[in-house]
């Protein structure tokens, strides 16, 4: 028998620290599958951010960088701007893209810096233990929206793809979801894309990977899927933003 | 060699490219501008990068991104944006990344005024931003000054693996003075074999700012510290002026330095036996040169553009052995030979004499 | 004779079960003792019935599949 699903190699062979039923995992191997796919390993350097998401630097086998709150945008800019030929790419959470570091995401997509950012969405702030993030649904009951996010008081989810799409400097703008296997292979489609926009230089890329938390919505892994479905994704819909074809730095 | 006259701001700018700086990220803010003006156009002249951020906030962490890759890179701004910049700052002193910062202050607090000052001498000494930490400071005085701390900057960071940041004001970046750029000279630097440029065939790499274990993280500040501690042994520099065993010893860093040159002069004139001790690195702050000056002395007289920072530093390493006294100007105003002059008159005829 | 394999390794799988019901078959159970982390890990039941799709290991957050088929 032939091996026809297996770890890819630039996923280090150590169990996540994640907790149950939470999809860092599965959009790590993903990203993972796909540098391996691209053979990038050796040029590739990821920039991590603070939050549950930080710990992609002790799964992925390739150099890392790790900066302050919100901020890998701007260390992305740095690194690629040092090494042009290193493919770059960014790994960040809801809260830390979409409130703290939400300026540096912008200016990153208008310039059209070329650096690939992958922003795992599952409405809350994670690591801190469940706070309102930027993208907590109306009524979605967190640790500092008891009642439910009320947009009298709290505004309205954030949507950060829409917003970046507008960008002139952005190529390429996707939201994907990982709650089945038809979803698991789009997304991996629209992440190889992602990585292509940049290695292409047609632009600045962004995925927007749509995640449950279990432990933070109070959830079973299984209802939490269920509730991303029924949830998420009518406001967050899946499927690619922005796709800018044969835009090259020169053509622009 | 040839002398050019040359404004401080664009001075420091051409001192960073000829010490081989390549990679400038910036925001603007006066009294700064001229250093990304010129850097704008005369980066892409040697293939470098010049880009000016969105912010601050966001120049410090391309800084960060930069560094990382082992290149050597500055950012610049001025009191406000040097807020800003303490996140960063922070950061790159915990990954222990080299990079040079130019601070050409101005009046503090808040958004203040664009006027020379010197209030942000805590900040730059005493770390800045959280976590016990410090950046290395350098104080020019003059624009020749200006240049020759550049480069030196440029060969601490790396040295030491440290954020460097040259504490000038307003003053020293608007001014235009004649300047000799020397090749930079320095002892041979030790490969950036921590840097990440992306794993190749190696073992990968990776640079963080924090360590989630305690006796891990107790372990980093350690290292900091013991690294502190070398650069007091080793980087300390100053320079002295004037007569051997002063009456009164003036203390002054940057562009009061200047000034204070003038009163010793000044005062010989009037038959006062002054000297100037004037601190070349803030941090490290030279503790125990200055503590065998000022006991050749019958008082110190310490003269800031704020209301009394480095004097703190100045009590400390003098330890009570001879009196210190201040004279400060804050907000833009700035200090005048005739005033320090007339001050020490006092000090000599009352205060001096009622201490000793 | 199966015709597909999989493989599930107890000590990477955190018992989160999403695998058991993308499972066409319905083969996949959680397992009654618990791994060197404590966590109860998914097992395999009627290992002749798998027809090697992948879908567990495409949906499993931990990685912990691996698929063998003719």
């Amino acid at each position: 028998m032939e091996v026809v699903f297996k770890r890819p190699r630039t996923l280090l062979k150590k169990p996540f620290t994640y907790c149950p039923g939470c999809h860092h995992g599965l959009a790590q191997r993903l990203i993972a599958e796909v540098i391996d796919e691209l053979n990038i390993a050796d040029r590739t350097i990821g920039v991590g951010p603070i939050g549950c998401s930080v710990y992609i630097y002790e799964f992925i086998d390739v150099d890392f960088v790790v900066g302050a709150h919100g901020r890998a945008p701007a260390i992305a800019t740095g690194i690629k701007r040092a090494l042009p030929d290193c493919v770059v790419f960014s790994y960040q959470g809801d809260g830390d893209i979409a409130a703290i570091g939400t300026s540096e995401i912008i200016h990153v997509a208008n310039r059209g810096e070329l650096i690939t950012a992958f922003f795992v969405n599952n409405a809350v702030f994670g690591m801190t233990g469940g706070q309102m993030a930027p993208t907590t649904l109306v009524g979605q009951k967190t640790k500092t929206t008891p009642f439910g996010r009320n947009p009298e008081v709290h505004g309205f989810p954030f949507r950060l793809g829409e917003c970046l799409s507008v960008a002139e400097g952005s190529a390429y703008i996707a939201r994907v979801a990982l709650t089945r296997p038809q979803f698991i292979r789009q997304a991996k489609e629209c992440i190889r894309k992602a990585f292509l926009a940049q290695i292409e230089q047609k632009g600045f890329a962004l995925v927007e990977i749509l995640s449950p938390c279990p432990t933070n919505w109070g959830m079973s892994p299984k209802e939490a899927v269920d509730w991303l479905e029924q949830h998420m994704i009518p406001y967050f819909p899946l499927g690619e933003l922005k796709v800018k074809e044969c835009l090259s730095r020169e053509t622009s | 060699m040839e002398k050019v006259l040359m404004r401080g701001n664009e001075a420091v700018a051409e001192a960073a490219v000829r010490a081989g700086c390549r990679l400038y990220f910036g925001y603007p803010i006066t009294p700064q501008n001229e250093i990304s003006e010129y850097l704008s156009f005369r980066l892409p002249q040697v293939g470098g990068v010049f880009l000016q951020a969105e912010s601050e906030v966001a120049a410090i962490h391309m800084i960060y991104g930069a560094a990382s890759t082992g290149a050597r890179v500055m950012t610049s701004s001025s009191g406000p944006g040097i807020s800003l910049m303490q996140e960063g700052l922070s950061s790159l002193a915990a990954a222990e990344l080299p990079c040079v910062v130019v601070n050409m202050s101005r009046g503090g607090p808040g958004v203040g005024n664009i006027q020379p000052a010197q209030s942000d001498y805590f900040q730059a000494v005493k770390g800045g931003g959280h976590g016990d930490y410090r950046l290395i400071v350098l104080a020019p005085s003059t624009v020749q000054e200006l240049v020759d701390l550049t480069y030196r900057a440029f060969y601490l960071a790396d040295k030491y693996r440290n954020p460097v940041e040259i504490l000038g004001d307003g003053m020293l970046g608007q001014m235009m003075e004649p300047v000799v750029f020397r090749d930079p000279e320095f002892p041979p630097l030790p490969p950036k074999d921590w840097a990440v440029r992306g794993k190749g065939n190696g073992p990968r790499k990776w640079i963080v700012c924090f360590d989630l274990d305690p006796k891990g993280l107790e372990e980093l500040n350690l290292r900091l510290w013991r690294k502190y501690r070398r650069l007091e042994e080793e980087e300390v520099d100053y320079v002295t002026f004037g007569c051997s065993e002063p009456e009164v010893l003036l203390v002054g860093f940057g562009t009061v330095g200047r000034i204070l040159r003038s009163v010793v002069r000044e005062g010989e004139k009037e038959g006062l036996k002054l000297a100037l001790f004037r601190p070349i690195t803030l941090f490290p702050f030279p503790k125990k040169a200055l503590q065998e000056y000022a006991r050749k002395a019958r008082a110190v007289l310490v003269v800031e553009m704020n209301l009394g920072q480095m004097l703190e530093d100045v009590e400390l390493a003098v330890r009570g052995e001879v009196p210190v006294f201040f004279l400060g100007h804050t907000g833009g105003v700035i200090p005048t030979v005739e005033e320090v002059l007339e001050y020490i008159h006092f000090l000599l005829a009352k205060e001096v004499r009622v201490w000793k | 004779m199966a015709r597909a394999r999989v493989i599930i390794d107890r000590e990477f799988c955190k018992g989160c079960a999403l695998c058991t019901y993308a499972c066409p078959k319905k083969i996949l159970v959680i397992s009654s003792d618990f791994n060197s982390r404590g966590y109860y890990p998914v097992t395999v039941q009627d290992v002749e019935k798998c027809i090697g799709c992948g879908f567990c290991a495409q949906v499993c957050p931990d990685v912990a599949i691996t698929v063998y088929r003719e």
